[in-house]
């Protein structure tokens, strides 16, 4: 799954792909004309909008790939690095910049593109550059405050205004093609003669509609992840996907027992883990199965790892989740954590719904383990029991006062201007 | 020296793919301001290490670049835009040493306003954590709100001011 990098490419070699890409960038960025800052200039006065068309096209065509390598999997985006924003200073930032455009005629990195071919005007801009950063950089006691300022995270604009991914890339696409043939037809007006095309053409209105039909494609292609979660909530689907189980007294026996092959994923929220946790439990919500830094602990193919939550059928889905990503050795616990608790620790009469109810439900029988051949066994299980919720407790109680809250850290790779 | 300038939309296109590859591969989008910040870092760090390790500015983006700001990803990004930009030049034959400027201001004039707009442009950068590649364009390509945010800021303002500089340029 890309991105390559952190993982796959060394930082060495990255800075050799840093290079490749600038050639690329550069020669794109010199041969769409934007090292000349006249040429740029013109898309605020209406001679020449060739920045807003290669800008507009340039930012579909890469955000449509990204959702649509994100809908096939190939591309984690919890892996790519998305701004973060902060508001005011994103909005001050803008504003100074949009002066220093219509001032300054360029941007860093057409000023960079027009200096390679020689223009004096964009070295000057360059220079200017390098005197504003120390200027800030000087001031910045003074600017801290509110470039720091409303630290809203990596937010995503379609969360932000509370549409989907897709919908939003629709109403983009659709905008930059209304961009387009405004743009072209306002050329027109301010230079009747200039080189200012028009779009009556068939092969222009194939072009317009088939980017038209692509943003309505991108509208039904949810991220891969959120396809996965909405896939394995599907009742149906758990139904038609059983997972192992394992019953509370075998965890509770392997859980005495310090038994080093297995793992307990409990996927409840850090708050809930925080307030009571099993022995040697690690908290995975399920959303962060995808994450990649888990992988090394839900990857030890030789160790059990057996699914905990609130709820069975959240745990199923966790496992599920697990087993599509192609983990191993997945098992659920039979019941929910409060089951397990309430039977074991507290002893309590066993319930309906500890004995694997989904399995009960959905195939018919309960599993073997679960039969009872004789009041003996039973008797056992009740020994066995009394002994174990001693043990357990201060077992818990100890996981509790020892539990170190799990640092969250994501190897993010680095990003930004 | 030739004019004629590659199709918009294809330019465009070829861009956006180049953004992706970026992502794809690297995981980080495309930039430009980054490296003129590295290199201000690196100079001040040279002429004046104790005032860099003082300042919060100098010493966190120090430590963000591991103590070595040139050897940084938007610095070798950036003299391959030096590198593509040439190449491009040579290739349509407009290498050339000249200043560009709208018809009613000198020349001087316009080396002068390239350098406030530089100015600018460098400051606002670093309120916006990017300029118009790394915070709006790659901003725009993963939806980022803050990135999509400065573009609209960029342009807006460029809209909202130009006929108060439209002597600079028409």
């Amino acid at each position: 799954m890309f991105p390559l990098v952190p993982n796959l490419i060394s930082d060495e070699l990255n800075l050799i792909v840093a290079l490749v890409i600038g050639i690329a960038f550069g020669f794109i960025l010199e041969q769409a004309g934007f090292s000349s800052s006249r040429k740029l200039a013109g898309v605020f006065y209406g001679y020449d909008f060739t920045v807003l068309r290669v800008f507009f096209t340039a930012g579909v065509t890469a955000m449509s790939g990204v959702i649509i390598l994100g809908y096939l999997g190939w591309l984690d985006i919890d892996f790519v690095y998305i701004n973060p924003t902060f508001l005011q200073a994103a909005i001050l930032g803008g504003v100074i910049m949009g002066f220093g455009f219509i001032i300054g005629g360029y941007c860093p990195g057409t000023s960079i593109a027009g200096m390679a071919i020689g223009k004096i005007d964009a070295m000057f801009f360059v220079g200017g550059g390098l005197i504003g950063v120390f200027a800030y950089a000087e001031l910045y006691p003074w600017f801290e405050g509110i470039t720091n300022a409303s630290a809203l995270g990596n937010i995503r604009i379609f969360n932000s205004i509370g549409i989907s991914q897709g919908l939003f890339a629709l109403i983009m696409i659709a905008v930059a093609v209304g961009a387009f043939i405004m743009t072209t037809m306002i050329e027109k007006k301010v230079d009747p003669n200039g080189p200012a095309k028009s779009f009556n053409q068939l092969h222009h209105r194939i072009a317009g509609i088939s980017i038209l039909v692509l943003g309505i494609v991108l509208v039904f292609l949810p991220d891969y992840k959120e396809r996965l979660l909405s896939e394995v909530s599907d009742v149906d689907y758990i139904k038609a996907n059983p997972v192992k189980e394992m019953t509370v007294d075998e965890l509770a026996f392997r859980i005495i027992d310090k038994d080093p092959r297995l793992t307990i994923i409990d996927v409840r929220t850090s708050e809930e883990f925080s307030r009571m946790l099993l022995p040697g439990s690690i908290n995975i919500e399920t959303k962060q199965i995808f994450q990649k830094e888990f992988s090394e602990i839900l990857g030890q193919r030789h160790k059990k790892k057996v699914f905990v939550a609130n709820d069975e059928i959240e745990a199923r889905k966790a496992a599920l989740i697990a087993h599509r990503l192609g983990y191993e050795n997945i098992t659920v616990l039979c019941g929910d954590i409060t089951n397990f608790v309430n039977t074991v620790i507290y002893l309590k009469p066993e319930t309906e719904k500890q004995i694997c109810k989904y399995q009960v439900m959905f195939i018919g029988t309960a599993p073997q383990n679960l039969k009872r051949v004789d009041a003996r066994q039973a008797k056992d299980t009740e020994r066995f029991r009394s002994k174990a919720s001693i043990t357990l407790t201060t077992m818990i109680k100890e996981a509790k006062d020892s539990a170190v809250k799990p640092t969250k850290l994501v190897k993010k790779v680095a990003g930004g201007c | 020296m030739k004019t004629t300038y590659m199709n918009p939309y294809l330019a465009g296109f070829l861009l956006g793919l180049t953004l992706l590859a970026t992502i794809v591969i690297t995981g980080r989008g495309l930039g430009a301001s980054g490296a003129i910040k590295s290199a201000v870092v690196a100079t001040v760090n040279t002429i004046a290490p104790s005032h860099a390790h003082e300042s919060t500015f100098y010493s966190e983006n120090l430590k963000s670049l591991h103590d070595n700001p040139l050897k940084a990803w938007l610095v070798f990004e950036v003299l391959g835009v030096i590198i593509g930009g040439f190449l491009s030049g040579v290739v349509s034959d407009r290498l050339n040493f000249v200043t560009e400027h709208g018809p009613r201001i000198t020349n001087t004039m316009r080396l002068g306003l390239a350098l406030i707009g530089g100015l600018l442009f460098g400051m606002g950068s670093q309120f916006a954590r990017g300029c118009t590649s790394g915070a709006a364009l790659s901003g725009m390509a993963v939806l980022s709100t803050g990135g999509i945010i400065t573009m609209m800021a960029i342009f807006g303002t460029g809209y909202a001011v130009a006929y108060f500089f439209r002597k600079l340029w028409i």
